[in-house]
């Protein structure tokens, strides 16, 4: 039985009894589609063109991560974690850390930790905006797609000059950051944030009032805060139904407990709301990023803890003991204590958690990623319900799901 | 392409059949849509102004295998995903080429397990393969214009056998 | 720990033999796999803990008693507490109730671990395979799984390695 021999009986339970006598009409939006945001596979029951059940069909993007990590070191590992929430990183990078610097009590430097969350909030920017972009293609305003992807250049600029890389950076490491940003960093970033503000408002100005946006996404998709509740959903999509949950204020990581910043929500629990709430928190990310900027402290970005964390390579030409933890760390690994641990963030999907597990040896016994898109997108039946088919390509978009988080 | 002085000035050029079909093939290649994992972000990134794709002839991305020429293999391919890639492969009509753009489609990449297969050649065959992870808009580019350069090499005998 | 988690953690104490351990700053109680339905619901009713964080597996093999804990996190909006429900689940068949009936949202996560570790949710609307493909046999998250690693392919073994490997043709 392959994939393409799904028949009615094997999903006799999910869907209506009228879709096995034939009256409604089981549609495939396959995994290859170019509105579903990467490879989902969507099994729609149609009564003419109005969706009675929605199954959504993941898997296609799997690639073992879980049981990959469990043969790598805790360095080595981390690499991996970018590449889950392809969007998001930094996020990922530092959900990991977070861990791994609860598990083995690791002290993190000042410096680094206003660093992590500048880098955070400049990735939960760039994530929104190619949101924003693609979101907007769905609903075919094909503009907002070119404006957003050259802010987002921008924000990708800047992240190659501080690690080197575009998106993949690893530049969050157990202990702080890889190394120290460069000199022309700040003033970049404020020139970005200079722009950015006026270019969010261009957006706005196309889309909010629009009345053809207005007429797809108002009163499409409704969640209200019970179901959220049960349906275990997190981030922009809680906030929309007007319950002001951000793990950055209810429990903060990484210093987020010195800046001031509001939790946008709104009411309705719509795509329309989720819009709102999400072009709002593009704001508030500003926000975070000049104060984090303007009180950056000097110091280390790295603990100097040698048993987990690297010596600079300066010190390994005169030190004996920088020679040996650098050889010990990069045959062996380093070994933390016995135990479990569940670390979370925000990112810009929802609450991204790490459960790590491990039993001293420097390979991580069970790493579990909680993630936000794997969690959203069960509720997809509830919200496609009653919808026409044109109305799931916008629910799809406000959901925001990336489908490396949640095939993992 | 040769040009006949006298006939040129009557508005009449000679040139090999080969030249101009090759010409033609590489001036409007569309490619579909077929960005899996992180490689179609910078899939999308180059297609987007900054790094345009549309210069090159790819002013479209078809949805639609029927109607498209080139097929741009954007990240890893799990094992689920392998006969989806394949029966896609099939749809297109001649003539087609294929891209394994990054690392994961081009051997695998960073993920050696039961779940990724170790590039996307061991289901369809690949023309060209651009390294990174992701690689830069400007690498695909790059790949873009190597795949160009390898069509305008194609010879008439190769079309007989296709 | 704040007094709701206090009430809590002793009243599954009482209740179902639940076992403390602390490591972190994070509560974690063993309950036996028995209860696992009631200790939920009474964390839910009595003790506000609304939402699922998560639940996942992990396999202690080659230690058969217990093969498996099966992990569950719950958070508690109200009193902004997450605590943490670990079942022992032994090896031949192992099985358990759904939590389904207290968060609807374990049906993925359920769903989730039958298809990578092979333990069975009893009372589970729908339980099939999610990530791994239809006709997958084995569950790859299991220790005594193979990685299904591939051997890579230097310029010494260039042609050994070739030989094995298969290439699409057109």
């Amino acid at each position: 039985m392959d994939y393409r021999s799904t028949t009615i009986d094997e999903l006799r339970h999910l869907v209506s009894e009228r879709a096995i006598s034939g009256e409604t009409v089981l549609l495939n939006m396959g995994p290859q589609h170019p509105s579903t945001h990467g490879v989902l596979r969507l099994l729609l029951e149609l009564d003419g063109e109005i969706v009675v059940t929605c199954i959504p069909d993941i898997g296609f993007l799997h690639t073992g991560v879980e049981k990959n990590m469990e043969s790598k070191t805790y360095q080595q590992a981390e690499v991996m974690t970018d590449r889950l929430d392809y969007l998001n990183p930094l996020g990922n990078n530092l959900t990991y850390c977070l861990a791994v610097e609860k598990l083995t009590e690791l002290d993190v430097p000042p410096r680094a930790q206003a660093l992590r969350v500048i880098l955070a909030e400049l990735q939960r920017i760039s994530s929104h905006l190619l949101w924003l972009g693609t979101s907007g293609l769905d609903l075919a305003a094909m503009s907002v797609f070119l404006y957003a992807m050259r802010e987002r250049e921008m924000i990708l600029d800047i992240f190659e000059m501080v690690a080197g890389q575009r998106m993949m950076t690893t530049y969050i490491r157990p202990g702080g950051l890889w190394r120290d940003v460069p000199a022309e960093f700040e003033d970049t970033v404020r020139h970005v944030l200079d722009i950015l503000p006026r270019r969010i408002d261009e957006y706005e100005s196309l889309l909010t009032t629009n009345p053809l946006f207005l007429e797809r996404t108002r009163g499409i998709g409704v969640l209200n805060t019970q179901q959220c509740m049960e349906l275990g959903l997190t981030g922009p999509v809680l906030r929309a139904t007007g319950k002001a949950y951000d793990l950055r204020k209810a429990r903060p990581y990484s210093g987020y407990e010195q800046y001031d910043f509001n939790i946008p929500t709104q009411h309705d629990g719509d795509v329309y709301a989720r819009y709102l709430v999400r072009v709002a928190e593009m704001r508030e990310s500003i926000k975070i990023v000049e104060q984090a900027l303007d009180k950056l402290p000097t110091g280390p970005v790295r603990s100097s803890n040698r048993k987990y964390v690297p010596p600079p390579r300066s010190e390994i030409g005169v030190s004996m003991e920088a020679l040996i933890h650098h050889f010990k760390l990069w045959t062996e690994g380093f070994r933390p204590p016995v135990g479990h641990v569940y670390a979370a963030t925000e990112s810009p999907r929802g609450e991204l958690g790490v459960y790590l597990e491990s039993d001293g040896s420097p390979k991580p016994y069970r790493v579990h990623m909680n993630t936000p898109s794997f969690a959203n997108l069960q509720a997809m039946p509830v919200l496609t319900k009653g919808h026409f088919v044109a109305d799931v390509v916008g629910i799809i978009g406000s959901i925001d799901i990336v489908l490396g988080d949640a095939d993992r | 392409m040769g040009i006949n002085q006298k006939n040129g000035e009557m508005g009449v050029v000679t040139t090999k059949l080969e030249d101009l079909v090759n010409w033609a093939r590489t001036g409007s290649m569309w490619p579909m849509l077929f960005g899996l994992a992180c490689c179609a972000i910078e899939m999308m990134g180059a297609q987007a102004s900054n790094y345009d794709l549309s210069r090159f002839g790819m002013e479209l991305n078809r949805a639609s295998p029927r109607q498209s020429d080139l097929m741009i293999v954007a990240g890893r391919v799990s094992r689920k995903m392998a006969p989806v890639v394949r029966q896609l492969y099939d749809q297109m009509p001649d003539p087609k080429w294929v891209i394994a753009m990054g690392d994961c489609a081009s051997c695998g990449g960073v993920f050696n397990n039961y779940a990724v297969v170790q590039g996307v050649d061991e289901v369809v065959p690949v023309d060209v393969y651009v390294a990174g992870c992701p690689p830069r808009p400007e690498g695909l580019i790059h790949g873009i214009v190597t795949l160009h350069e390898k069509v305008k090499k194609e010879k008439f005998k190769d079309w007989a056998s296709k | 720990m704040n007094e709701t988690l206090q009430a809590a953690v002793q009243s599954l104490q009482e209740r179902f033999q639940a076992r403390l351990s602390e490591f972190r700053g994070e509560i974690s109680l063993l309950v036996p796999p028995e209860h696992n339905v009631e200790a939920a619901q009474a964390l839910r009713d009595e003790f506000q803990f609304e939402m699922l964080l998560d639940e996942t597996a992990v396999d202690y093999w080659p230690q058969t008693e217990p093969r498996f804990h099966v992990v569950a996190h719950m958070y508690s909006f109200i009193h902004n507490t997450v605590i943490e429900l670990r079942f022992p689940v032994d090896g031949n068949a192992p099985e358990l109730r759904s939590l389904v009936t207290v968060y609807p949202n374990a049906n993925w996560k359920e769903r989730e671990i039958w298809d990578l570790f092979g333990i069975r949710f009893n009372g589970h609307p729908d339980l099939r395979r999610i990530v791994m493909p239809y006709e997958w046999e084995g569950h790859p998250l299991r220790k005594d799984y193979p990685l299904g690693y591939e051997e890579v392919q230097f310029s010494f073994n260039k042609e050994q390695v070739d030989r094995h490997k298969r290439y699409g043709k057109r």
